[in-house]
């Protein structure tokens, strides 16, 4: 029987890069002076299987890899060799290297890389150096050659008392023997007891054996491979020819050898295309979609027989409705969810393996693992969280030396939490460490040329934070190897404004930094604000609103060439939001009172004037399709309860692509 | 046909051991550890051969085993370990809990179905 092994590929490197993650957590969480013995199993025992799925499955290299891996494990776990620091980061480099191995399979190459080869010698140079390297033993495959003269073998095979309490059943080996040749089998019944000593669950005969068959002896044997510790097994020769073939590879063994150069068939996408979803919740759609069509047949019911007296029962049912595509779109929305571990649990490695870099001394803490988040969400957010722990660890937390010296304990404290609030999940980095320095900053802003010392003045603590988020900005005063490179921080604060999230930032200098992102939880479900510009509807993420008012526009001024409004003694920038996006108002002169719609970009916020408010509804976003994909301010569109379209505005975007002095809202 | 009771920690490993078998027209009772393979045992009516992985997380295949062994309609059943070249040793603690045989890593499935009809 053929089966296809590739169709267990995807599941295998799925299951292998989990195995990766347990590994890495048991080596973080090993402690060389006393390693636990279950943390040691848990690697070894991910090692284990990567090996043996990697070589049934065919992938040689990696299979090669983690059989020498394996062997130094085994080491550890048996106690031959003592596991020290530099083990623990050589072990963790070959997770890494493990990794790029799938990485590689996924798009079908199986090849060493340059990493593996490296690791590999490195593994073996330490194994050679021990005499008790438990040097794996090859798998000698003896077949016999079809020109095999016929022989006649005479077996002589006494089992052991206990053999039938190992599922060992003779008669099944003599059926294997029978497929060998013609078989003839005498049993001797001399070593039976007494009856009353008889034990029924054990084997006293024995056996004279008679094969005729173009075998040789090792085939033989082989069928009795299993017993062959517990048995009395004499083979001889009955012929007089008893030279044996040449033992050579197996003719299947040689496919399968070759099979295995082949190229992989069928390629799994790079990108993660599945997902693992808990059976309580698929349970619990199948729960909701069962109450549904309850409902349909109720609805139906009263359809084909409607009375104007059935009003009642007609709303009591559509209210159901209502109720149940609201739990259901509820559940759906679960199925994408993951819990925010999947980010977080990269950082116990990364921030470990930077703090050795910069010398530092850092204890990480995270809460709220299990915050659950949409998968596109948790994939996009990862990149910039990333930066911003490796920015924390760079720049927020000082050297030992630095600490002591202000009076800090030498350890730093790195906290990663998550929380939802409201249709938002929010992320907060917090460091103990130096803080950011307002007089750095702004000395820096105006190096750049980012800012005038006009404006330095009058900048918010606030304000003056979120210039680091500019282009081109960075303050350390070295660019050392981890960050610091002045590239990242925009880039961080341009993929968290794509989700249509934000970053605030805390800090007190001296005692340390706090980064605060939100994010919606979903992409695909986003609750808006509805407003009319002339004939038009659109839509304002609401996560962006701020408030909304009913204004005299008269009484606006104009600041630096800008119109602006005070509100509450602060002067934003006001945005005739029909001017840009209706056709033909351009120069039509406004109205004196209007409804103003404050809107956050970022840490700035801005005024819309607006024709009309709709309200608050909860739209699903389709893409614009393929000639409008990228429109500058359109996040995409969606049908309204009504039926009619509106276009979904991406407020950075828009302010990118209109407001005046373009340079203020650039984060490209 | 048989019933079999198919144990490997590894989703990938076990799907293809038990989408052979079932190719081949066994009917096939899987699990994912030690445990759970024992609760299968005791849960299930006419299990005739169980092939299991050794290293597992929760019960490893030796003891699963072992306490296979203790259970009486399991005193003869053929159980078979899965087990990686460089495991000798294991062959021989395997054989020691009482295991019956051992099929050695990598396998493909045609090896599987040839090893199996030594014991069904």
């Amino acid at each position: 029987m053929s089966v296809d092994l590739s169709q267990f590929y995807q599941v295998f490197i799925e299951e292998s890069f989990e195995g990766l993650d347990a590994m890495e957590t048991a080596l973080m969480g090993l402690d060389t002076e006393q390693p636990d013995k279950e943390a040691i199993n848990t690697v070894f025992r991910a090692a284990h299987s990567i090996k043996g799925g990697g070589a049934t499955f065919g992938f040689t290299v990696l299979a090669e890899f983690t059989h020498t891996l394996e062997t130094l494990l085994d080491q550890f776990r048996s106690g031959v060799r003592v596991i020290c620091r530099n083990d623990v980061d050589l072990l963790l480099q070959s997770v890494d290297c493990m990794r790029e191995l799938l990485d590689q399979l996924k798009i079908k190459n199986n090849r060493p890389t340059h990493r593996s080869e490296s690791l590999k010698a490195v593994f073996e140079a330490i194994l050679s150096q021990c005499p008790a390297t438990a040097q794996a033993t090859a798998r000698k495959d003896i077949d016999t050659s079809d020109a095999a003269p016929k022989i006649t073998w005479s077996i002589h095979f006494v089992p052991g008392v206990n053999i039938l309490k190992t599922g060992n059943d003779p008669l099944r080996i003599f059926t294997a023997l029978e497929d060998l040749g013609e078989l003839q089998v005498k049993v001797r019944v001399d070593k039976l007891p007494p009856f009353a000593e008889l034990d029924a669950e054990c084997l006293y005969l024995s056996w004279e054996l008679t094969l005729d068959g173009a075998v040789d002896e090792a085939t033989i044997r082989e069928q009795f491979e299993w017993v062959i510790d517990e048995c009395d097994l004499t083979i001889s020769n009955l012929s007089a020819q008893s030279e044996s073939p040449p033992v050579q590879l197996p003719a299947d063994a040689q496919k399968y050898a070759a099979d295995n150069e082949k190229p992989l068939k069928k390629s799994p996408t790079a990108e993660s295309s599945s997902i693992r979803v808990g059976i309580d919740k698929i349970d619990n759609l199948i729960n909701m979609v069962g109450e549904l069509v309850i409902i349909q047949s109720m609805l139906g019911e009263i359809g084909s027989d409607f009375t104007p007296g059935r009003l009642p029962k007609l709303i009591e049912g559509l209210e159901q409705l209502e109720q149940n595509t609201r739990e259901l779109q509820e559940s759906v929305m679960r199925i994408r969810m993951l819990p925010i571990s999947f980010n977080f649990s990269r950082f116990p490695r990364m921030v470990r393996d930077l703090a050795a870099q910069l010398n530092k001394k850092i204890h990480l803490e995270m809460h709220g693992e299990q915050t659950e988040l949409d998968k596109t969400v948790m994939e996009k957010i990862g990149d910039p969280l990333v930066h911003l722990v490796r920015n924390a660890v760079d720049h927020g937390i000082e050297s030992p030396e630095r600490r002591a010296a202000s009076g800090k304990p030498e350890t730093g404290r790195l906290t990663l939490n998550a929380y939802h609030q409201g249709g938002n999940v929010v992320i907060e980095i917090s460091d103990d460490g130096a803080g950011l320095d307002r007089e750095k900053i702004l000395r820096k802003a105006q190096e750049k040329n980012l800012l005038s010392s006009v404006d330095a003045a009058i900048l918010t603590d606030e304000q003056v934070y979120d210039l680091i988020f500019q282009p081109g900005f960075s303050t350390a005063e070295t660019v050392s190897e981890v960050s610091g490179r002045g590239v990242g921080m925009d880039v961080v604060k341009t993929k968290i404004a794509q989700l249509n999230g934000s970053v605030e930032i805390q800090s007190t200098i001296g005692k340390g930094t706090r980064l605060i992102i939100k994010v919606p939880l979903t992409l695909a479900i986003m609750p808006t604000l509805m407003i009319m510009l002339g004939q038009q509807t659109f839509a304002l993420p609401l996560a962006s609103v701020n408030e909304i008012f009913h204004m005299d526009l008269r009484k606006s001024h104009v600041v630096d060439g800008q119109e602006c409004i005070a509100i509450r003694d602060q002067a934003i920038p006001l945005f005739h939001l029909k001017q840009w996006l209706v056709k033909g108002t351009e120069t039509v002169r406004l109205q004196t009172e209007a409804h103003v719609v404050i809107v956050s970009v970022g840490t700035r916020r801005v005024g819309f004037v607006v024709d009309q408010l709709i309200g608050q509804e909860e739209v699903v976003i389709k893409p614009l399709g393929k000639m409008l994909q990228g429109t500058p301010g359109m996040a995409g569109a969606t049908i309204t309860g009504d039926g009619t379209i509106a276009l979904i505005l991406d407020v950075p975007g828009m302010l990118r692509r209109y407001a005046r002095g373009t340079h203020s809202w650039g984060h490209n | 046909m048989a019933k079999i009771l198919a144990v490997d920690d590894s989703t990938s490993m076990r799907q293809m051991v038990a989408f052979t078998l079932r190719g081949a027209g066994h009917t096939v009772v899987e699990a994912s550890d030690g445990m759970e393979a024992l609760n299968a045992a005791k849960g299930e009516q006419g299990i005739e051969l169980v092939i299991s992985d050794i290293n597992m997380p929760n019960m490893d295949g030796i003891s699963l085993v072992k306490e296979l062994r203790a259970i009486p309609q399991f005193k003869f059943t053929p159980i078979l370990m899965l087990t990686t070249e460089s495991g000798t040793d294991k062959k021989q603690e395997g054989k020691a809990a009482g295991a019956t045989g051992w099929i050695i890593k990598p396998f493909n499935p045609d090896q599987l179905l040839a090893t199996i009809k030594k014991v069904l």
